[in-house]
């Protein structure tokens, strides 16, 4: 059994699964029933003055007969008083103190404000503070939300506050809708935060009901953007985490949100640089009872691989992602195709055909049959038809070694006399 | 029109449920060229008309179907389809091929049941063709040449269209609605139809020779050969496709008793068996149990019946005595009491596998009801009149399925050879449109 405890900027818990602040971590009740389950940590939804909420609020896309391959909510923070919640979390902290319990916090920008939330959230025994600069709806309009997480400096500034305030770890949740994650998380940092959490949703409009004209979800007719999450996001928030772990100007832990379903996902993310993450949409589709199998998949990974913690991967994978320009020329991959594991689908022909660089040929056999056969000469090694293949392992990109040394754009331009 | 029909029970095969359609039309992968299209014989675009499913978009997808095909009702139900476009799904080899067959049900279905129109005639082109037969080869051949603009007409011998269809399938296997419906599409669209008219009796081919600028001959065969047994005058002593027409258009067939045999081991043998099993089982409903019987002359291997048939006739309780064949019928007062039977062999010195008698080995089994399955009877005699070339009551036919009579076509059981064709309602279908086809070559050439 390899050791999953995780440690994020000071915040230990037992495993690096944390819900992230959204409606499972609503209530005590839900909160129990997800460390029973063995959730290592949580973070309450959000915290601050009460709103309304309305309905409906969620919208799922599916893909095919998949359902949920992402969603989107057009839910607010809590829309129970500060003192309920506070209870429920002291409760909940009293049952399963191993476990960790940040309280997400939003507030309008005045430090009184946020001064006197943190105060009264350090009045019970919390483990950690996430600041919610991400909510891109609703909150948003009211000047708190991604209207913070937007503007490096209020980030800066509404995080030093909280700091100076604060008896424990602070974490800045950061929103995607940004042009580049970076400047906002060196904000965070400069704050004085420990930590940044990243992708809160993405502004979206889930579709429109073609038969009504209605926008999907719909209160009475109406819609506005909501925020977007779900496996189909992931690879956003790949990027956002390596962009955040690369950066020596960020500097701090981070925790990995946005489409963590499987165990996979998980060791996806802390190899890119994250040191835990938090989880929202699978449970929503499917219970807290994933975790089981999260841990279980986990620890098996490790073990099989002789790793004796989950510390030791993270960023393993982190430096491997670097510039375009530095990516070598010179190697090259070609499609194999194993005519044994082959169905004869022509899924692969035609997508290299219409899509690609027209190099599958469909070769007609002594018996009548048709054999799909790579012309390696040409090539490119794209990768898209082993994409669309629905046999496992019929397509292998294989290496082919031409002979030439690694060369990069950037040392080609520079041998070439400093183009491009 | 018939009465009422009895449906005699559950259907053969149950339609797919909403969700199952889902599931099952998103698991086809689209192929490219796709295996299933190629061995459907009417070529529908199977990967598209599901996409179309998938999409909810199921007139369209219904007009891909009936567009290829348009027996594609009826074929939906009766296609062999593990033999056919299932038989080739990429899935197959995994043992999971896709429903085809179910989810063209569905979507063809639908449209039955909105009633959408689906095809429109074409400009008219002042050609004329007559078609012999309104079974599944005449619509499809009159289908098509409607919709290219030339006038049709349908001499049909029977009341109503459909052929095998309407009359020669149990209702649990393809329903009377159903067979009626294709034939109602192709009449939407225009074509004329003449029907108790039988071709050579009622009305001379000659006469529709000087009449029509082409002609389809698609009368199928004829009725079920006698066995050539003494006794087959007896009461109690059916064809099969006459005592399937009773009980499909829910008339009087009389009391069938408790001990039915069939003679045969076709797919019609297998309707025969399984529509005298259910209808034995209503009528004796409170008292003993009737046994129906296959009586065939030679192995389970040598069947004719497709595997699921004679699977689905295992399940419905039917027995099966191999390697015996009827030496005679044996009667009382006018009325079958008993067959008598001899042991058969195999014979394969000359290459085949020919049943012969064992002598000594004869015995009686108490039989009410025999029903004879072996086949059906070429119409020598009609093509003889009409003066075409026939091989044995096979109406030779060019590539371009043109008889021996230039601008006489021929299409469907008509033309059906062992060995070379196959007797199958898609099979049918397809030379109709081959026939359509031609014959619109034909005419446009300067007829």
């Amino acid at each position: 059994m390899a050791d999953l405890r995780s440690n994020l900027a000071g915040i230990a818990s037992p495993n690096p699964f944390w819900l992230a602040s959204a409606p499972p971590t609503n209530s005590g009740y839900q909160v129990m029933r997800a460390f029973e389950a063995g959730w290592g940590g949580v973070v309450w939804k959000t915290l601050g003055t009460p709103i309304v909420n309305v309905t409906s609020r969620f919208a799922g896309m599916n893909y095919k007969q998949n359902k949920m391959v992402a969603m989107n909510n057009i839910e607010l923070i809590t829309d129970r008083p500060l003192d309920e919640n506070l209870s429920e979390i002291a409760k909940c902290k009293r049952a399963f103190p191993d476990r960790a319990i940040v309280a997400s916090l939003m507030e309008v920008c005045e430090r009184d404000a946020w001064r006197e939330l943190v105060k009264r959230v350090q009045e019970i025994d919390i483990d950690g503070f996430e600041l919610n600069f991400g909510c891109p709806h609703g909150m948003s309009e009211r000047g708190m939300g991604a209207a913070v997480g937007q503007h490096p400096d209020l980030i800066a500034r509404v995080t030093e506050w909280v700091v100076e305030a604060s008896r424990v770890p602070v974490v800045v949740k950061l929103t995607p809708n940004v042009t580049d994650i970076r400047f906002p998380a060196r904000a965070a940092a400069r704050g004085g935060a420990h930590a940044v959490s990243m992708i809160n949703t993405i502004n979206s409009i889930m579709g429109v009901d073609v038969d009504t004209w209605n926008p999907i979800p719909h209160v009475d007719g109406k819609s506005s953007h909501g925020g977007y999450c779900g496996p189909a996001v992931k690879p956003i928030a790949l990027n956002m985490v390596n962009d955040c772990a690369r950066d020596p100007e960020v500097g701090i832990p981070i925790s990995g949100i946005g489409g963590v379903e499987t165990w996979q996902d998980v060791v996806e993310f802390l190899l890119l640089g994250a040191s835990n993450v938090q989880v929202c949409t699978a449970v929503m589709h499917h219970g807290f009872r994933i975790v089981e199998e999260l841990a279980d998949g986990l620890n098996r990974y490790l073990d099989a691989r002789g790793i004796q913690s989950v510390a030791e991967i993270v960023g393993g994978s982190a430096n491997r992602i670097t510039t375009w320009n530095n990516l070598n020329l010179n190697y090259k991959i070609v499609a194999h195709i194993d005519q044994a594991a082959c169905i004869h689908c022509n899924k692969c022909y035609i997508a290299c055909e219409d899509a690609a660089h027209q190099c599958i040929d469909r070769v007609r056999q002594p018996g009548g049959s048709t054999n799909l056969v790579v012309d390696e000469g040409h090539c490119v090694g794209c990768n898209l038809c082993s994409m669309v293949c629905p046999v496992d392992e019929c397509i292998e990109m294989v290496r082919v070694d031409n002979g030439r040394p690694a060369q990069s754009w950037k040392e080609r331009a520079a041998a070439m006399g400093g183009v491009g | 029109m018939a009465a009422p029909v009895p449906s005699l029970g559950e259907p053969f095969h149950r339609p797919l449920t909403h969700l199952e359609v889902k599931l099952e039309a998103n698991r086809c992968l689209y192929c490219y060229d796709a295996p299933c299209m190629n061995a459907c014989p009417t070529h529908i675009d199977v990967a598209s008309f599901i996409a179309k499913i998938a999409a909810g978009n199921l007139t369209g997808s219904a007009h891909v179907i009936m567009d290829a095909n348009p027996m594609g009702a009826s074929c939906a139900r009766v296609c062999p389809t593990d033999q056919l476009c299932e038989g080739a799904c990429v899935y197959k080899k995994d043992g999971a091929p896709i429903r085809i067959g179910d989810l063209q049900r569905y979507a063809v279905d639908a449209a039955m049941r909105d009633g959408t129109r689906l095809f429109e005639a074409g400009a008219p082109t002042g050609h004329t063709v007559a078609i012999v037969g309104g079974g599944p080869a005449g619509l499809s051949a009159a289908r098509d040449l409607r919709r290219m603009g030339h006038a049709v007409t349908i001499f049909e011998a029977r009341e109503m269209l459909g052929g095998l269809n309407t009359y020669g399938i149990v209702p649990f296997r393809l329903p009377i609605e159903t067979a009626l419906w294709e034939a109602e599409q192709v009449v939407e669209l225009g074509a004329e139809v003449r029907a108790n008219v039988r071709v050579g009796r009622d009305v001379a081919m000659d006469a529709l020779l000087a009449e029509y600028d082409a002609i389809v001959l698609a009368c199928g065969m004829g009725g079920v050969p006698h066995l050539g047994i003494p006794g087959e005058e007896l009461a109690g002593v059916w064809d099969a496709l006459e005592f399937i027409e009773r009980v499909k258009l829910g008339r009087d067939i009389g009391a069938l008793g408790s001990r039915i045999a069939v003679i045969g081991a076709g797919n019609t043998a297998i309707d025969a068996l399984t529509c005298s099993r259910r209808i034995a089982r209503q009528a004796g409903a409170g008292g003993g149990e009737a046994r129906v019987t296959m009586y065939y002359r030679r192995g389970e291997r040598q069947m004719s019946a497709y595997g699921f048939e004679y699977d689905f006739a295992k399940q419905e309780g039917i027995e099966f005595r191999f390697f015996c064949a009827p030496t005679r019928i044996v009667g009382e007062g006018g009325h079958v009491r008993a067959i008598e039977f001899v042991r058969t062999r195999l014979d394969t010195s000359e290459g085949g596998e020919v049943a012969v008698p064992v002598s000594g080995t004869e015995f009686v089994e108490p039989i009410d009801t025999v029903v004879r399955a072996i086949g059906q009877s070429r119409l020598v005699e009609t093509f003889d009149r009409l003066g075409i070339a026939h091989d044995g009551g096979v109406v030779r036919v060019d590539e371009n399925l043109q008889t021996t009579r230039p601008g006489v076509y021929a299409a469907g059981d008509c033309i059906f050879a062992k060995g070379t064709r196959e007797a199958m309602v898609v099979e049918a279908a397809e030379q109709g449109k081959c026939a359509a086809r031609s014959i619109d070559t034909y005419l446009r050439r300067g007829a």
